[in-house]
């Protein structure tokens, strides 16, 4: 295999991520540093050729974006986003334009779970989610789970479990949880329940606990805290 | 990735219309088209969002069967009491599938369309790949190919088809209903996902302008004794090295039917008609079982990295067909 670094591509890369803020020629702002070096990480852990992107990212930002005029409601509230670029993700969305920056990006793959957001109260990954095709749902993010000052169940038993380190996760985790409880409620099932043979109401044990949370990862692995948030969120729900 | 235009279709004639446009493609979930376009490798010009067309309900139909409708998110389908309680097979194999986020976002027609995950056709730094450039060659037959095909795989393309869906829906013999411009048609699931051959960039029988409506499963023959099994590096939240899909119907002691498919193994869901025939009028012992594996796994061709999955298939059948005739999940 030639040198990934002289790889030449016949059709021109684009830019992994809907940015349009626009910046200054040669001003490196915080953003754009945060995502060439995550650009770099990426490739060194998928192997080299993944370097061609960050060079050739500005020469694709010419093309003509196609822009819509988008209201999200999110947390109660509606949000307007005149001349939105369709490539915005619903993660960009509120990152981006809305300065809803709880929501994390990880991977932008849906991958890791650090976005996920409840959509018409189902956790999706906001990442993965065209801002465009939510028009018209309920939209909550991590900011929207409390009342008030008063922080959600699952919030509290995450602060009392000591459920992460340096908790870039946790919004996605806390909001994966949120559902969770609201999908155990209602009977769902998940993998786990069909080898324990719990295929009519499961029992919330810590392996469907884990099995359920595996769309959200911990690169600190805080998972045994984590679960016994879950854990504990659950048996507040129940009591 | 490249700009698009963006449109909501409100009924499914309308998103047939929508689709004939040039660089025109469906919009489900967008699990996996979503990623793709913004790695480039998938580059439409235009969206049509096919998640307003109301193709979102599982009904029982009169010959004993059930619809689900094209929209239905995997979640969903895998909760619904009629596949719960008569195709539980299908509801174990979509909760074998991907993350509770991506299960509540993806449907039932996206499931069916989702690419291979092969890395050389994922990355487009990687210059050859047949599926995403005809013609160009293939990275992963030179390359490591650990997770590739050992079965039906072609000099053109050695990928495989990732979905654990399309494996029980194999087994259960499901059709696919799909609707284009010159009307409808049933696409049995068997004919549907197409073997490489020269052409790997053809994935499916679907034609560029038809939209997948429903998926309909004849009356439930395995709701007793069925057991999907996923084999997989870790044990959640990844794609299969080697799946099986196993269904018996037991009558006295002995097999009066058995639906038997493999995931992981090749560019469609492999399913065993030789295997489910041995199957038929024996009785469920390891013997029978093993005789099934071998037959399932007969023609099977290893790549250089991916020898161990022949075995683990084999074994993997024989424990998937014991778990299902213990009705493990009764």
């Amino acid at each position: 295999m030639s040198s990934p670094l002289c790889t030449e591509l016949e059709e021109p890369l684009t830019p992994t991520s809907d940015q349009t803020t626009p910046h200054a020629e040669g001003e490196i702002s915080r953003r754009t540093f945060v995502k060439a070096a995550g650009l770099l990480s990426a490739a060194a852990a998928t192997g080299l050729p993944r370097l061609a992107h960050a060079e050739d990212a500005q020469a694709a930002a010419a093309t003509e974006p196609h822009r819509i005029d988008l209201t999200l409601k999110i947390n109660g509230k509606d949000y307007s986003l005149p001349a939105l670029d369709t490539r915005t993700s619903l993660l960009d969305a509120l990152r981006e334009h809305l300065d809803l920056t709880g929501s994390k990006k990880g991977c932008d793959h849906g991958q890791c779970g650090a976005c996920t957001v409840l959509v018409d109260g189902r956790r999706v990954n906001s990442c993965l989610t065209l801002a465009a095709t939510v028009e018209g749902a309920e939209i909550t993010t991590v900011e929207g789970l409390a009342n008030g000052e008063t922080l959600s169940p699952v919030q509290e038993a995450f602060l009392e479990h000591d459920a992460f380190q340096c908790g870039y996760c946790t919004p996605g985790q806390i909001c994966s949880a949120t559902a969770l409880l609201d999908e155990h409620k209602r009977h769902d099932l998940s993998a786990v329940s069909f080898n324990t043979g719990q295929t009519a109401t499961p029992e919330l044990t810590d392996n469907e606990i884990r099995e359920r949370m595996s769309g959200n990862i911990c690169r600190c692995a805080a998972y045994p805290n984590i679960v016994a948030a879950v854990r504990a969120a659950a048996k507040g729900a129940r009591a | 990735m490249n700009p698009f235009s963006y449109e909501r279709a409100t009924d499914s004639s309308a998103a047939v219309r929508a689709v004939s446009a040039h660089g025109a493609k469906f919009l489900g979930g967008g699990t996996n088209l979503v990623d793709l376009m913004r790695d480039g490798v998938e580059n439409p010009t235009k969206l049509i969002d096919v998640n307003h067309l109301r193709l979102d309900e599982v009904t029982r139909l009169p010959n004993g069967g059930v619809r689900a409708g094209a929209g239905v998110r995997n979640s969903d389908l895998a909760n619904h009491e009629i596949i719960r309680t008569h195709y539980p097979l299908l509801s174990q194999a979509l909760l074998n599938g991907a993350s509770p986020q991506l299960r509540n976002m993806a449907t039932t027609a996206g499931n069916l369309m989702q690419r291979t995950r092969c890395y050389y056709f994922m990355d487009t730094a990687f210059p050859a790949c047949n599926k995403r450039e005809p013609g160009s060659g293939c990275a992963a037959i030179q390359g490591f190919n650990r997770i590739h095909a050992i079965l039906g795989a072609s000099e053109s393309c050695i990928a495989t088809n990732p979905s654990d869906m399309s494996v029980a829906l194999a087994a259960l013999e499901a059709t696919v209903h799909v609707e284009g411009p010159g009307g409808k048609r049933a696409i049995p699931i068997a004919d549907f996902h197409l073997l490489p051959g020269s052409t790997p960039h053809i994935e499916t029988s679907l034609k560029p302008d038809e939209l997948i409506t429903a998926v309909e499963l004849p009356a439930p023959k395995f709701a007793k004794h069925s057991y999907y099994l996923k084999v997989r590096d870790r044990q959640s939240y990844a794609f299969a090295l080697v799946s099986v899909a196993a269904g018996l119907e037991l009558e006295g002691g002995t097999i009066k039917s058995a639906g038997l498919a493999l995931g992981g193994v090749a560019l469609k869901p492999w399913r065993s008609l030789e295997a489910e025939k041995a199957l038929k009028g024996a009785a469920p012992t390891a013997e029978a079982f093993q005789k099934a594996a071998k037959l399932a796994l007969d023609g099977a061709k290893p790549q250089k990295d991916n020898a161990f999955k022949i075995e683990l298939a084999k074994q993997s059948i024989v424990h998937a067909l014991t778990l299902a005739a213990k009705g493990a999940q009764a």
